[in-house]
Formats: C-alpha cells, structure tokens, sequence
C-alpha cells in the first residue's frame, strides 16, 4: 500500500520536475534573436536574403569576378552604326556600344549601384526618423512647424531638389547620394510621425503615463519600437527607389561624372540610344536593379513580419 | 525626529482621508460645439483599507472621472472643475512633474482590457522594472529581484521565467495580474481600477477580485473600483455611489443599496440582474430606453424620461437648481424627488430584507 502510494508521489513529482523545465529557445528570448529564428524558417525570407547576400557578394569582389576590365574598349573596332556585336565567344553578354564587355560592366556597377541606394536610404531614413521622433514625441507646436518644413521638402519636385543639391555640391557621387537622401526625407519623417501618434493613444500609454514614466522612456522605451515596422519596410522599398533614382539622375548628367566607376542607371540610360540594336543593353542593368529591388523588399517584409510580436505563434 | 522623516513641503499627510473628491466636474470643449459636461459636481472620498464603487452604465461619467483624479485628461478641450486632494495635496493644477512623480508611487491604476494596457513589444520584466526604476530608484538587478517577489505576490507562477515573455505569452488572467503588480510596485496608498475583470472570463474574474481583496486587507490600500457589475460590488464595495449622466444620483453602503435601493435607477439596475431562482421563461426586467435618453440636469431630473416613478416635477425645474443630493438616512445620499419607498421603513442596522421589486 505505502510502496504503491511512494510510487505514485514519486510520478508526480517526475511531472512536476518535466512541466517545470523550459523547452529549449521557448520562452523568454529577446526580441531579435526569436525574430532571427522566424526569418530562418520563412523560405521568402532566404530568398530575398540568398538574393541580397550574392549581389552584395559580386560587389565586395567584382576585381575577382569581372572576366575582363570593364573600361577596355576591347571590341570597338566591330562596333559600327546600326550594328553592337553581341554575345559570342569570352563575351557573354555582348558589348554596349563602345565595345566594352557589358557582363563586366554589370559586375562592376553593382558596386557603385549598391554603395548609392544603401549609403542614400541610410541617410534619408536617419535624417527623416529624426524629424519623425521630434514631431510624433512632442507633437502640438513642435509638430507643427517639424511637418511643414518637410511639407516645403515634399512641394519641391525631387528632381528638381536634386538638381539644385547637385548644383550646390558640385558633381560628385556624394553629392549624388545626399541628394537622393534628402528626397527620401519626408517619407521616413511622416511615416515615423504617423505610427508614432497612433501608437501614442493607445492604451498602454496611457498605462505606462498611470504608472508615472518619464516622457521620454514612454517615447522611446514604449512608442518608438511599436512604430518602426512600416519604417523598415519603407527602408527596403527605399533602397529600390533609390537605385533608379541615381539612374535618372545619371540620365539628367548629374550622375557620377567619374566615368571609370560604372553604374547600372547610367548605362540603363545610355542604352537607350540603342535600344532597337541591341535591346539587350537595356535589359541585363534593367534585371539587375529589379532582381535587386525584389530581394532587399522580399526581405524587409519578411523582416518586419518577424519583428512584428502579433505575428508570432 | 530624524531628517528623513521630516515631511517635505506639500508632503501628504496619513491623519485624512487618502482620496477626497469635492465636486468635481469635467467639461468637454470642441470649438463651434456644445460643450459636453461628462462629469458633474461628483463628490466622494476614501480612506485607507477602504474600497468604494462607482456604478453605473457605459457613459455615466466613471472613466472620465477616474482620469481626472489620475490627471491624465488631455489639457487641450477639456476644463476640469472642483478638487481632487491625495492625502491632503490638491492635485488639481498640480505640476506635471509633481503628478508624475505621485502616479504610480502615491496612486495607481489598473485598466479595463490588460492585453492593450501593455506594451507588445517590451518583456513583461521590462514593464514591470520601468516602474520601480522610476519611483524606488532602484538598480537594474534590484528591480529584477523586486519584480520576481511582485509577480509571485500576484500569483504569477514560475515568475522568473514570465518576467523574460511578452504579453502575448501570457494568459488573460496572468496579463491582468501583471498590471495589478505594476500598479502595486511602489505600494500606492490609492489603487483605482477601472473595470479591470470586464475582459475577463468568470473564474478568472473571481480569483482577480479576490487579489485585490486581499491587497486591500494586507496593504490597507485604499480602492476605488469603476464597474457595470453589481456582483463586483456586492463582494468587494463598503461604500457604493450610483452615477447617472455625470452625477452621482444616490450613495450608500452595500448592504443598505442592496436591501433598500431608493434611487428608481439604482432599483432598475438591481432589478435587471438575472436570478439564478428566477422561474424558466421569466424575461429580465430592463430598464426602459438607454441611457442617450438622458435630458440635461438643468432641465430636470435626467433619468425622469427611463423612469417608472417619474412625476411632473421630474422634468421641470422648480427651485431653479438641479435635483439635490440630499441626507437620505445614515450614510445614504440620495438625488431623487420620487424615490423608491418600502412598507417597513426601519432605521439602518434593523434586520429588515424588504429588497424593492
């Protein structure tokens, strides 16, 4: 009888012990790591990933991969009017009209492309959450004034923004980066403003004001981190834009002037001139900033998916 | 008398009473609009280890007053009247920092849907630290340890471990109990909860009003608890004020609302609660219309449209003042012209069960 009973309280606590322990990555993990763990398992999220991480790849060793020296104008003396060679033998895309390889040039522009989107977006999404904060914290008067002077920033055409900047700065990449920067401003400045004043009635603001939190620990410690997630996917939309934004601007003239740097925009708008020879030109930078586009969204909404607590299970 | 114990200037005090509201009022301004008066001349006070209620239905004016007492009205469109002293410090016009400083320290509050009331994204522990951090000055490991003993006050089992998961990963009941730690941290001698099993399911809300109880009973805190249910009140009110559109209509302890409620509004909320011997088939007995059916008290009594006992001097202004809230035996207060009347009228205390209706 006691034997049986001794059993039984022994099973019990086996249980207890059991129920007691945390399965391993259950429970409380930090926020970015179980974030992390949710990307892993999402197969768009490899995706977008395996895409940016090779193009970042062939940018950070084009030396290495580039089969030929992208300014060599190797095949120019078959270029004639009317008539670009095309694919053939140790060059597999063709030549654009000067008779330089044109995979070469792509391996190569990806640099300069990449450098531009993701040096522009950073800036304009840091400037334009700045400006965000300031209005979506303090909101009333300060509000005020930090909209309508993005307000000013939005009313003036981009280009013709960029035109002036550029003219400003003199013609370089850099000028070229902070230009699109400054476009990119009001849109991270009136998104972050937005979420943040919605988050900001909500109830747990009020709950965290009840409990007598500072301004701004309720600011950032509560209302920022519940209003980021529209902001990072604007930030992988932004880099798109931005890419082609550099590609008009290039267009215009107001390009990087250094032509020993290639970029996929410039020669998107070069390739123009001949796009009934040979359409090809225009296409492979074409695919290249759209395949590029796809992977950094695929991935930021993945991203925001994951960072997103309501999405977890 | 050492240093420490001396009280600072407008220190509050422990000899009255920790929350006295004097007609308080709260008025709702929209430019090229009627003002709306959501609150009107409510009085009431609580002492230490004390738990009174303010009953009535949606709109009558109980959050808004609860945030007033709170002060976290928005300053822009509204004009609060009256007063509101903590242990004897007007709050009223009190500095922003003066009202942080008192919120969550010196008063508390518990709201009604405890999945919105916290942060989805920051750790409960984060949540729950934030508070002693602010007001105890306590280091980042001391607040943790703290924590762990709050959640484990309220019942949180394995709190160690809850203190690292979010919101979401909690159960309703366990969400609520989180709140009522936080709102416990710094020991408030004022704790008002706002509803706060309305999102709950009926065992959970029993084990949550039993919580807060016992937080009455061991940290004689007093409580203001905001509620539409009359069970609530029943188990957990010493004192109870019925409002109706912004006023408190009749007041009483809760043995004597129960027995005798005088005020026919108070009457019809009793009357309308299901009764488990109620015979089958039996409908409820509601009140008549809703409560947009109100008429300004200005112009009368402004239950008198809903009202069976209503008389012609109901709705219309005699003396050129809105109906009083006058002496209606001991400890009653009573805003009516017609009220309820019970055969055996005995005074308080008397062993006399003549429940109206």
């Amino acid at each position: 009888m006691t034997a049986m009973g001794d059993v039984r309280r022994q099973r019990i606590d086996e249980l207890a012990a059991r129920a007691g322990q945390v399965p391993e990555g259950e429970g409380g993990v930090s926020l970015v790591k179980s974030a992390f763990r949710r990307l892993r398992r999402n197969p768009v999220a490899i995706l977008g990933a395996v895409i940016v991480l090779v193009f970042l790849f062939v940018a950070a060793f084009a030396p290495w991969l580039a089969p030929r020296d992208p300014l060599a104008q190797t095949l120019l003396g078959e270029v004639r009017p009317g008539s670009i060679p095309g694919p053939q033998e140790g060059f597999p895309l063709g030549v654009d009209q000067l008779g330089r390889d044109l995979l070469s040039r792509l391996v190569y522009g990806s640099r300069q492309s990449l450098l531009i989107g993701v040096v522009s977006t950073v800036l304009g999404a840091v400037v334009g959450m700045a400006l965000g904060v300031l209005a979506g914290a303090f909101g009333g008067r300060v509000d005020t004034v930090v909209m309508r002077f993005v307000d000013i920033i939005l009313s003036i055409p981009s280009l013709l923004m960029a035109i002036s900047i550029s003219v400003l700065l003199g013609q370089n990449q850099y000028a070229l980066m902070i230009a699109i920067a400054v476009t990119q401003v009001p849109v991270f400045a009136r998104l972050l403003r937005g979420s943040m004043l919605a988050q900001r009635e909500s109830d747990y603001v009020l709950a965290a004001r009840a409990l007598g939190v500072k301004r701004g620990r309720i600011v950032f410690g509560h209302v920022l981190p519940n209003s980021l997630s529209p902001v990072i996917v604007q930030g992988t939309l932004s880099l798109a834009t931005a890419i082609i934004e550099a590609a008009a601007l290039s267009f215009l003239g107001l390009g990087d002037p250094d032509i020993a740097r290639p970029e996929w925009g410039a020669m998107l708008s070069t390739a123009q001139d001949f796009l009934s020879i040979r359409p090809g030109l225009a296409v492979w930078p074409a695919v290249c900033i759209i395949v590029v586009a796809l992977g950094f969204t695929l991935l930021g909404e993945s991203l925001r998916e994951a960072l997103d607590p309501k999405f977890r299970r | 008398m050492s240093i420490e114990a001396m009280p600072p200037e407008g220190a509050l005090r422990s000899d009255v009473p920790v929350l006295e509201v004097e007609d308080l009022s709260v008025t709702f301004t929209r430019r090229g609009e009627q003002p709306t008066r959501a609150v009107d001349g409510v009085s009431f006070s609580v002492s230490a280890g004390e738990t009174i209620g303010l009953v009535g239905e949606s709109g009558c004016g109980k959050s808004v007053t609860s945030l007033a007492v709170m002060g976290l009205l928005p300053k822009r469109g509204v004009q609060v009247g009256g007063s509101v002293r903590l242990a004897g410090t007007e709050l009223l016009g009190a500095s922003d920092r003066t009202l942080r400083r008192l919120r969550g320290s010196e008063m508390a509050m518990v709201f009604q849907d405890p999945l919105s009331s916290l942060n989805p994204t920051v750790p409960i522990g984060t949540q729950v630290t934030e508070v002693l951090v602010e007001h105890r000055e306590m280091g980042k490991r001391e607040a943790a340890t703290e924590a762990t003993d709050l959640l484990d006050r309220v019942g949180i089992p394995d709190p160690a471990r809850r203190l690292k998961e979010y919101p979401h990963q909690l159960s309703g009941g366990m969400r609520q109990r989180a709140l009522i730690a936080m709102a416990l941290a710094c020991s408030p001698r004022l704790l008002i909860a706002d509803e706060p099993t309305t999102a709950l399911d009926v065992t959970i809300q029993a084990q949550i009003l039993e919580l807060l109880r016992e937080l009455v009973v061991d940290s004689g805190t007093a409580l203001v608890m905001i509620t539409h249910d009359l069970g609530v009140v029943a188990g957990l009110c010493d004192r109870v004020h019925v409002m109706y559109a912004g006023k408190v209509i009749e007041t009483a302890d809760r043995y004597e609302l129960f027995a005798r409620p005088r005020q026919p509004y108070t009457g019809g909320l009793l009357a309308s609660v299901p009764r488990l011997d109620a015979g089958r088939g039996v409908p409820l007995t509601p009140i008549r219309g809703s409560a947009r059916d109100a008429i300004p008290w200005a112009e009368g009594c402004a239950f008198a449209p809903r009202c069976d006992n209503a008389q012609d001097d109901c709705l219309t202004e005699v003396a050129g003042s809105t109906v009083p809230l006058e002496y209606d035996g001991p400890g009653r207060e009573l805003r009516c012209r017609h009220p309820l009347s019970y055969p055996q009228q005995t005074p308080a205390g008397a062993t006399a069960s003549g429940a109206g209706r």
